[in-house]
């Protein structure tokens, strides 16, 4: 958000971007499945970064919104046989009128009891997924089936089955978001957004409304969270339960806090670590989830500003 | 000639403290007036109402006309109303240039050219001598300094009424003189409420003078008045330093 | 059975439900009102509680009762050292910050959680409990352990009241919590204080899941239920409130009996749940607190 130029930071994503792209022709077929998969989290994890990173609101529910869409595009596509563009854009829209409601209520308190009372709410989401068994399949989750994941274009079609497909849809994706973000964080608005986090109380006397801002924050976030499980839904064939758990709340803030909150390639770079992290672990170990909890520790103790925030400090000012 | 300012009957209590009494004030367009009164007189408080930080437990305000009293903070500063914090209150973390950028974006109505908001950041920033500063993080500044970026952030919002809440706190002697003449200069466009302990810049810079005492207004007239009233002196110039 | 009888043994079990819940509820309220911490690992210190009392009583051999005993000595001091290294190590060096500290303790969650479940493993193991004596009522028969968990209770809570009220301890944390920088000023050792509250807090849970363990069973994941209820507890009893703590956890404990009479228990949670999140946002002081502090 200095006054530097906007090419290099806009040069920097572009070449993010096309590395992906170059990737994918030369990955072995173990690691280009897997970074489809990081790819679409990491889409959740800016969504989260949104939020977190750049209004300073740290919440324990977003499993709520990823799940929202997850459930959202899955359900359509499985009880209403609909097409797969008509069920991305139900689990987007499922992800941001949650996050409306959610936003108007939870953002009454601040602080700790914002955390709380989304951690409560994402929880009661979770429940009523697990209670409404016959439609969502409960925690055995449901198939979305291979037949109706294909994307039609008049004559040709995609199978989104096919790695090649699901590799550039999840890229394409990634990169609409990627871009989306880097414009809002360095816009005016973008601004606002890390003035409320600097000081809220200011910010109002500056005569801004925060909390329609910190609304429209929320709602942006969430939106961009339910894409990313629309997306994983049609991708990877699966809704289940388990992606609406507290544990999906707390991932995201993993990845984020060890990429670099308010960093706009951190999302990307902390899914990518720790995914990697716990599939080279998990050769030893089935607790993954004791690495999750060390990694969550020592970041706060010893890393607050995660890998690309402590580049930025040291090296990269320009970095947004 | 109206008054920009007035408010009627004004009072907040704090538990079983009236912080500020029943206030009845009024402040014509283009004044300068200074606020008065030993420690704990109510004046933030009363200041606080006025911009709407916090909400009066009865009585109105009324700004250019308008019933204002329903209204929140940020609704106000919209209106003109711009108020400077006590303590220093800058984005420390932020570039001086996004400081002022704050304001500045969202006084524009033409929310599209990429060059309003520099040049109107600049203007302001020149106008408090701070121009050669703009990509310094404000936190890097010295205390005088961020004092006059405060200034420089209720001048982009382009107020018609700029609070001044001790401004002058803090401050070297020499910052104090040039201190006085920025707020001679803001004048010219806006009308500006100064709360202020320094009674040599208060009887310097104030056309009128409102002296609090234990949340009610105790006297105002012209700093000659002031001076020379009885039942101030006993009250604050005779028990409280400058 | 009439329908006296039955509320009675309805009541009854509530009741128990109750006065475990109010033991662990009072360890997060105490933690989180003098030193402004949400302790998410408040649960799984619970679980070690059980798992431990498991651990003890088996490596003691003779009447269950030797075993027991020993594992309500020895559990909760045992939770508690872990609590005190856990708060050196981790919480002090976050200067208790709000917001990182509850980051902290997710990832002590999980450490905790998947260090059992590494050593102990997936079972659910009982515990024997130290007496079997059957009380006769006039109308069935009840089991007279769970009347002493009830006894117990009570007592632990009766003198953590009074060592809080009337003890120069409790002068002390009451200090630390009203204002810890005027306390540290009067030469208060804010510090220990704190570190002695996270290990008592922890000692709290561990010991109300010694006291469950033996008509329930211990588990690695035992620690979320009471987590949750606790969070409800000290929700809707008031941030911080003691006596509101107590309240609540009453309330809790006998409606959780009645509620899941007529629902299902998953409904009975979302119910809960979102009636909990909803006094937060529009009603943060409790529903027993008062509107200061």
């Amino acid at each position: 958000m200095k006054d530097a130029s906007p090419a290099k930071p806009y040069a920097l994503h572009l070449g993010v971007i096309a590395l992906l792209f170059a990737l994918s022709f030369v990955l072995p077929d173990y690691h280009h499945g897997l970074l489809a998969r990081i790819m679409v989290l990491a889409v959740f994890a800016m969504g989260y970064n949104m939020l977190f990173g750049y209004v300073g609101l740290l919440s324990l529910g977003h499993a709520m919104f990823f799940a929202a869409g997850l459930y959202g595009a899955g359900l359509a596509v499985i009880h209403l046989g609909w097409s797969v563009p008509a069920a991305f854009a139900v689990g987007i829209l499922c992800g941001a009128v949650l996050s409306l409601v959610i936003g108007v209520l939870a953002l009454r308190t601040s602080g700790v009891a914002f955390m709380i009372v989304t951690m409560m709410f994402a929880q009661v989401f979770y429940l009523v997924m697990l209670y409404l068994a016959s439609w969502t399949g409960g925690d055995q989750g449901m198939v979305v089936p291979q037949p109706a994941r294909v994307l039609s274009f008049g004559a040709t079609s995609l199978e989104l089955t096919n790695p090649t497909v699901r590799y550039m849809s999840a890229l394409a994706l990634f990169s609409i978001v990627l871009l989306v973000t880097l414009a809002i964080v360095r816009s005016r608005y973008g601004r606002v957004l890390v003035a409320i986090r600097e000081n809220e109380e200011r910010t109002k006397m500056l005569g801004y409304d925060t909390f329609s801002n910190k609304l429209a924050a929320v709602v942006v976030s969430g939106t961009i969270c339910a894409a990313s499980g629309a997306a994983y839904a049609l991708l990877f064939g699966y809704v289940g339960s388990s992606f609406a758990s507290v544990q999906y709340s707390i991932l995201p803030l993993l990845w984020v806090l060890l990429g670099g909150a308010a960093t706009t390639l951190g999302p990307l770079v902390g899914t990518l670590f720790m995914y990697y992290v716990v599939d080279i672990t998990s050769g030893y170990t089935s607790a993954y989830l004791l690495i999750v909890g060390i990694a969550l520790i020592l970041l706060v103790l010893f890393f607050p500003k995660g890998i690309l925030g402590t580049i930025r400090h040291r090296w990269l000012g320009w970095l947004p | 000639m109206m008054p920009l300012l007035t408010t009627k009957g004004l009072s907040r209590n704090f538990g079983g403290l009236r912080a500020v009494d029943n206030v009845d004030f009024a402040l014509m367009p283009g004044e300068i007036r200074a606020v008065i009164g030993p420690n704990g007189a109510g004046k933030t408080t009363f200041v606080s109402l006025v911009s709407g930080r916090i909400q009066p437990s009865s009585g109105m305000v009324v700004f250019d006309g308008a019933d204002i009293t329903g209204l929140p903070a940020y609704a106000r500063v919209r209106l003109g109303v711009a108020y400077t914090f006590q303590i220093t209150s800058v984005f420390a973390n932020l570039s001086v240039y996004d400081n002022v950028a704050l304001p500045v974006q969202r006084t524009l109505t033409d929310g599209r050219s990429k060059g309003a908001v520099r040049t109107g950041v600049m203007a302001a920033l020149e106008r408090t001598g701070l121009a050669d500063r703009t990509h310094m993080l404000a936190g890097q500044l010295s205390y005088g300094h961020q004092r006059l970026l405060e200034v420089a952030m209720g001048l982009a919002l382009k107020p018609r009424l700029l609070i001044l809440d001790e401004p002058t706190q803090g401050l070297a002697d020499s910052e104090i003189d040039n201190f006085i003449e920025l707020v001679r200069e803001i004048a010219k466009s806006a009308t500006v409420l100064l709360i202020e302990h320094n009674m040599p810049v208060v009887m310097h810079l104030a056309d009128r003078i409102t002296v609090f005492n234990a949340g009610r207004i105790l006297a105002e007239g012209t700093p000659e008045q002031i001076r020379a009233n009885t039942e101030v002196q006993d009250a604050y110039l005779g028990t409280t330093h400058g | 059975m009439h329908f006296g009888p039955h509320l009675l043994l309805a009541a009854l079990e509530g009741l128990v439900t109750s006065a475990v819940l109010a033991l662990t509820a009072l360890g997060l309220s105490l933690v989180f009102g003098v030193m402004r911490v949400v302790n998410v690992a408040h649960g799984e210190f619970f679980m070690l509680g059980a798992v431990l009392a498991w651990a003890i009583s088996t490596a003691i051999s003779g009447h269950p009762a030797l075993g027991f005993l020993a594992a309500l000595v020895l559990a909760p001091l045992i939770v508690g050292a872990i609590a005190l290294v856990a708060e050196r190590l981790v919480l002090r060096r976050l200067n208790y910050n709000p917001e990182a500290t509850i980051v902290a303790t997710i990832g002590m969650l999980y450490i905790i959680q998947q260090l059992a479940l590494t050593f102990y493993g997936p079972e659910a193991r009982p515990v024997e409990p130290p007496f079997s004596y059957r009380i006769l009522l006039p109308w069935f028969g009840y089991s007279g352990y769970k009347l002493s968990i009830i006894a117990a209770s009570a007592l632990l809570l009766v003198a953590t009241w009074l060592v809080l009220t009337h003890t120069k301890i409790g002068l002390v944390m009451r200090a630390t919590q009203y204002d810890s920088e005027t306390a540290q000023a009067f030469g208060i050792p804010v510090d220990r204080v704190y570190a002695g509250v996270f290990a008592l807090g922890a000692m709290l849970a561990a010991v109300a899941a010694v006291l469950i363990v033996p008509i329930s069973q211990a588990h690695y994941l035992m620690g979320q239920d009471p987590l949750l209820l606790s969070f409800i507890v000290v929700i809707i009893g008031g941030l911080g409130s003691l006596r509101g703590t107590l309240v609540a956890a009453v309330l809790i404990g006998l409606s959780d009996g009645i509620i899941s009479v007529f629902f299902s228990p998953t409904l009975a949670k979302i119910i809960a749940t979102l009636l909990v999140a909803m006094v937060l946002v529009f009603r943060p002081q409790g529903l027993f607190g008062t509107a200061s502090r």
